[in-house]
């Protein structure tokens, strides 16, 4: 069991299972054709991403640096909240950036969405957890590989 | 009332109150906590009004995009300039579709294309013209001055902004860049202080010839994500002078840095405005080295994956101008595509070949002779976003779909070619 403290940036309380990208997340590549195609889950899309291409992250917990890519990348994480497909927490070891923090903020105050986010969980974080860790987030922003 | 941390003015309290109501409240409460995030100290005005927006499409998913457009417009909300926003994603009279396609676009994704539209001149669009990802053209004239603070979104344009013309602008995303321009209002962090400009690489780039502005932008994305890079030694290839043609090439390189990474501004040593007053002076005290050469390049270029079934067949359909093309870069193709043509004795390119550059761009290039020849290479004109016309099963379906842009590929299933190479292919001159 191994513990992190990172900062709030939607508070929430939860368990379940992480998926790791060691990599920057292209938001738009990774959640384009399941949104687009209405799937009941996301299966990431982003081929240039191999941590994570072809993984369901629906109600996972997404641990990543940061995100990158195109600019709609806001309003498409919150598109997949409203959908309610989107990863139940996204943990970023970064600061959190301009695209991923606009989703976020826009889930909660335009969708009431429940989404988890911490940031600045420090590189140790990401180089310790692993895809298919059971993993457990407190509202104080402390994560907890189980 | 939501709990913040930067300083407002009373009126923005006012309005965070709600005392303006309850829509202007939550785009100002959408503002204040995400620059707070930030640790942004206050809001600042915008300084050059007109905004870009990166939404341009009516995807029938986006369902919190329509919903608040007409929250929006309900409460009687507009820009306080006028906005140009991204392309359209289809054009059926200059981008053929057969039934199928129609079907697709029409009835299952882009269904609310129309409504999205008729929302967007509510709100404050410049005209039916304002469709590009390329705002900053003289043709189009949403162009900013070095120092403006702007509120805008889409990768490829705010990294030409920041870069090219010094202005100053955070990578937004869509939403937030409308909700700046109907306060006027943007918190005050990243690119918008001057310290945060520094360069955290300095690239050295040693190739023997010119490198290609869509590989090497794609290293230096990879490489340096979200970081600031100086980039010296280009200059040696491009000059010291920001012309046409110039535009075009840091245009191009500066969408495969936002696209293959989250680049928001960099600086070419003696070229862009900031790099040519501050020199090395702009690099950070820690700042790192990458050194590019021709090796690491090919390197690149060579890792990009083929998404193909057969990777030995050759392309169907082409598109050209992702970003959209400069007018200097349509003729330029259009002379290449007609010489190509008339050195290989083919009347036709070999694939179907879409061109895209801006709509008003598109009318001038129209208006002269060039435009005829283009035709008759079987190539077609169009203002569409290659992206979001390609990226949907369907069309990679029926479609085995090429381009020269790093960002198509990226966000696509297309398959990436040099500029030289796919000119080769169309034009019939590869296995000759």
């Amino acid at each position: 069991m191994k513990e992190f403290k990172g900062r709030v940036i939607a508070a929430g309380n939860w368990k379940g299972e992480a998926v790791v990208s060691r990599q920057g997340v292209n938001t738009l590549a990774t959640f384009q054709s399941s949104a687009m195609n209405n799937k009941p889950e996301v299966i990431v899309s982003d081929q240039n991403n191999s941590d994570i291409y072809g993984k369901n992250i629906t109600g996972k917990a997404l641990c990543l640096p940061i995100t990158i890519g195109s600019t709609t990348g806001g309003l498409v994480i919150q598109t997949v909240c409203d959908m309610k497909i989107n990863p139940a927490a996204f943990l970023f070891s970064e600061h959190i950036d301009s695209l991923a923090a606009s989703g976020i903020v826009l889930a909660r105050v335009w969708q009431n969405s429940p989404v988890i986010c911490v940031d600045q969980l420090g590189e140790e974080f990401l180089k310790t957890v692993n895809t298919g860790d059971q993993i457990e987030i407190k509202e104080d922003g402390t994560v907890i590989i189980l | 009332m939501i709990d913040y941390k930067m300083d407002l003015t009373a009126e923005q309290i006012e309005i965070l109150e709600g005392k303006q109501g309850e829509t202007l409240q939550k785009v100002m409460e959408t503002v204040v906590l995400f620059g707070d995030i930030f640790g942004a100290k206050r809001l600042v005005p915008v300084t050059y009004k007109d905004a870009h927006l990166v939404t341009s499409f009516g995807l029938g998913v986006l369902k919190p995009l329509y919903e608040t457009m007409d929250q929006l417009i309900a409460a009687g909300l507009k820009t306080k300039g006028m906005f140009t926003v991204d392309p359209r994603p289809i054009d059926y009279e200059n981008v053929k579709c057969n039934f199928l396609e129609k079907f697709v676009f029409n009835k299952k994704m882009y269904s609310q294309q129309e409504k999205y539209e008729a929302q967007l001149h509510q709100i404050g669009l410049k005209d039916s013209n304002g469709f590009t990802c390329t705002c900053y053209y003289p043709e189009v004239g949403n162009r900013p001055g070095k120092g403006d603070i702007l509120t805008w979104a889409e990768s490829s344009a705010v990294v030409f902004a920041n870069s090219v013309l010094g202005a100053k602008c955070n990578r937004n995303s869509g939403m937030l860049d409308l909700f700046g321009a109907i306060l006027g209002l943007v918190p005050e962090f990243g690119f918008l202080i001057d310290e945060n400009r520094k360069a955290h690489w300095k690239v050295i780039v040693k190739t023997t010839k010119k490198p290609l502005p869509q590989i090497l932008g794609s290293a230096i994305g990879m490489k340096c994500m979200e970081d600031v890079p100086y980039v010296v030694g280009l200059d040696k290839w491009i000059g010291t002078e920001i012309t046409d043609e110039v535009e075009g090439y840091l245009k191009d390189f500066g969408a495969a840095t936002a696209s293959n990474g989250a680049v928001g501004l960099y600086h070419i040593e003696n070229l862009t405005p900031e790099a040519k007053e501050q020199g090395e002076s702009i690099l950070r005290a820690d700042y790192k080295e990458y050194i590019i050469d021709d090796a690491e390049l090919e390197r690149i270029y060579l890792n990009y994956p083929i998404m193909w079934k057969d990777t030995s067949a050759k392309p169907q359909l082409v598109f050209i101008g992702c970003p959209h093309l400069t007018y200097n870069q349509l003729c330029d193709w259009t002379d290449k595509l007609v010489a190509g043509l008339k050195e290989t004795g083919k009347k036709k390119l070999t694939a179907r070949t879409v061109l895209t550059t801006t709509p008003d761009v598109a009318d001038k290039f129209r208006a002269t002779p060039k435009y005829q020849e283009l035709l008759s290479t079987g190539a077609t004109l169009a203002s569409i976003c290659p992206l979001m016309y390609t990226n949907n099963p369907i069309c990679m379906m029926l479609h085995r779909v090429a381009t020269n842009s790093n960002k198509l590929r990226t966000y696509s299933k297309a398959r990436y070619y040099k500029d030289e190479d796919l000119l080769n292919i169309l034009v019939g001159k590869e296995g000759k």
